[in-house]
């Protein structure tokens, strides 16, 4: 399992995006100019504040050559992961429904928030089972998520009662595509994979990508 | 030509900026405002103003959110 995680210019994330994702596989920094993947099998498009966040979040970084790669590569079913930023960018990239507005509260939020699974049917969530409680934390200024009037999107994590931290239209937190294989979060699960630095539910997300068998069986396992 | 492009939140979605300062402008005095929002005004001199609205749906507004108006003369 090779992990490419993306470098833009302003990415922030990205070097902790890649310890976690070795954590669970090979890994490879994709720089913005670049259109080669260099064989990854899934992509992580991190957080920070690609080409500067200017214009609007993650408008102009949809247009590098690397995003360019990106979208053929979820296009063909390839597992495609946005984390803060990275998510931005994917719904401005039109890989993911919906958009990401200034807090409600306009305030930058950094904190841990507790996340409920809704599906766990994911690439990104089968580590998990639905209604299981993730602590990651969250850390920005425009993560209020804002669905496409009259479409279904498929959300995948919730901000638990009292930990929307702001203002996002039924406490969504993570949505996928359709097919599932394109996931968007803004919670940071690379900032929560290490007990110093407080929870260790981030590393559900890496591991489910790396489909590491999460749960066994309750009964009927092998040898049963 | 000179061009101007207007983008505003689009009507309905909450507007945080626009309301922050029609809170402060009663603070300042200034009573009797209201429906207050913030957009961007972006200027340019483009060759061909014939492509300002694909720009405007690519890159310059997201029109799932903004509203857009071209000022073009």
């Amino acid at each position: 399992m090779k992990l490419g995680i993306v470098r833009f210019p302003g990415s922030c994330d990205e070097v902790d995006a890649q310890l976690a994702a070795a954590r669970v596989g090979e890994t490879a920094l994709l720089w913005h100019g670049d259109r080669d993947l260099q064989g990854a099998d899934a992509v992580i498009v991190p957080g920070g504040f690609s080409y500067g966040d200017y214009l609007r979040v993650g408008a102009i970084a949809r247009f590098s050559p690397v995003m360019e790669s990106v979208i053929d590569f979820a296009r063909a079913g390839g597992p495609v992961l946005g984390i803060c930023n990275g998510f931005q960018v994917l719904c401005e990239a039109g890989l993911l429904p919906g958009a990401l507005l200034p807090n409600a509260g306009l305030r930058f939020v950094c904190r841990h928030v507790d996340l409920v699974v809704e599906d766990a049917e994911t690439p990104f969530t089968r580590a998990c089972a639905p209604g299981d409680v993730l602590s990651i934390p969250v850390k920005h200024t425009t993560g209020r998520y804002h669905r496409p009037p009259g479409e279904d999107v498929r959300v995948v994590l919730r901000y638990a009662p009292g930990h929307n931290p702001n203002g996002s239209e039924d406490d969504v937190a993570a949505v996928a595509n359709e097919a599932g294989n394109v996931f968007g979060l803004m919670p940071h699960p690379e900032h929560a994979v290490d007990p110093l630095t407080g929870s260790t539910d981030g590393l559900a997300i890496f591991e489910s990508m790396a489909a590491v068998p999460a749960r066994v069986p309750a009964v009927g396992g092998r040898g049963a | 030509m000179r061009a101007r492009v207007l983008v505003r939140p689009k009507a309905g979605i909450l507007d945080p900026q626009g309301k922050a300062v029609e809170r402060a402008l009663p603070a300042l005095g200034f009573d009797g405002v209201e429906n207050v929002h913030v957009g961007r005004l972006i200027e340019l001199d483009v060759d061909d103003p014939g492509q300002l609205e694909a720009m405007c749906e690519k890159l310059l507004a997201n029109p799932l959110i903004e509203d857009y108006e071209i000022q073009a003369s």
